[in-house]
């Protein structure tokens, strides 16, 4: 069983790196580009059993730092 | 007067605090990330600066989870002192002893340098010292030291006074120049520049001397 979980910054919180990378892409010539918001995927390998709240007590207790990010998942 | 100063992998001013502490009179105690338990009759525990962890996930992230850290939570939940500095401020944020997180520098740069600071309240062990808009001068060494909490956080801190120092001239994004806080009950300071850095006449500074000094008194009131 895996899970797949997605970190990014929540909204209304400044990202600089994703801000860096979109005028890096602008330098490029990719004038269509609004917005870039930079996260992190988390891939768990799960023994039989665990269950998705076990996954999102995870994401609660370590994997997302839930004052500045929020963090979703799927159970593959 | 006893100190503790927690060492994890990673730490790199974890000497630099004892010594701080030192100086003004604590035995101090260095306590392994592994540890379960403070020794006995700690007055203050220090968490240092460095790189606890290689900050992988998030800075103090790994650290905050720490057999020790819980340790740490306890104490400061019975009313102990503590004392987190730049990678120490990114732990207790994350043991959610302190509010807010530390976000990467807006202008990504990692800044080591002398950094004016203002000391907003003279209203606490740490910071009473010195008078309440004092301006000094203390280094800063991260390249996540861009302070964020919420709107209402920020004004709760602003509020109750527990806003400890500020930047005079922000240098890494953060909200309301944050440069350091105080836990509800004062007795828990977080702050990212490096008071211990700025302790001793070698250090080519000692504006951040008082911060230390002024805990001479803590044994008393513990």
């Amino acid at each position: 069983m895996k899970a797949r979980v997605h970190v990014m910054l929540k909204n209304g919180v400044l990202d600089p790196q994703g801000e860096a990378t979109r005028h890096a892409l602008g330098n490029l010539g990719f004038d269509k580009v609004e917005g870039v918001r930079q996260g992190k995927v988390i891939d768990l390998q799960l023994a039989e059993g665990a269950t998705e709240a076990d996954v999102t007590e995870m994401c609660e207790k370590l994997l997302a730092n839930t004052v500045i990010e929020s963090y979703s998942f799927e159970i593959q | 007067m006893k100190a503790a100063v927690v060492v994890f992998p990673g730490s790199n001013c974890d000497r630099d605090l004892a010594v701080a502490f030192e100086q003004t009179g604590f035995d101090v105690s260095m306590v392994w990330h592994k540890d379960s338990a403070l020794p006995e009759g700690i007055d203050i525990v220090g968490v240092p600066g460095g790189f606890s962890y290689g900050d992988y996930l998030r800075c103090g992230a790994i650290a905050a989870q720490s057999p020790i850290c819980q340790s740490v939570v306890e104490h400061t939940k019975r009313g102990g002192y503590a004392i987190g500095i730049c990678n120490g401020f990114q732990i207790l944020t994350e043991t959610g002893i302190l509010p807010g997180a530390l976000l990467r520098n807006a202008g990504l740069k990692y800044i080591c340098r002398t950094v004016g600071l203002k000391v907003t309240t003279a209203d606490s062990v740490f910071t009473q010292g010195y008078n309440a808009g004092d301006l000094i001068g203390v280094p800063i060494a991260h390249h996540d030291g861009n302070y964020y909490a919420d709107a209402e956080t920020v004004k709760a801190l602003q509020d109750q006074d527990r806003v400890a120092f500020s930047y005079t001239d922000n240098p890494n994004g953060s909200v309301a120049d944050i440069a350091g806080i105080l836990s509800e009950n004062r007795r828990v300071l977080g702050m990212m520049p490096h008071p211990e850095r700025a302790a001793d006449d070698g250090h080519g500074g000692t504006d951040g001397a008082a911060v230390f000094r002024a805990l001479q008194g803590i044994a008393a009131t513990a």
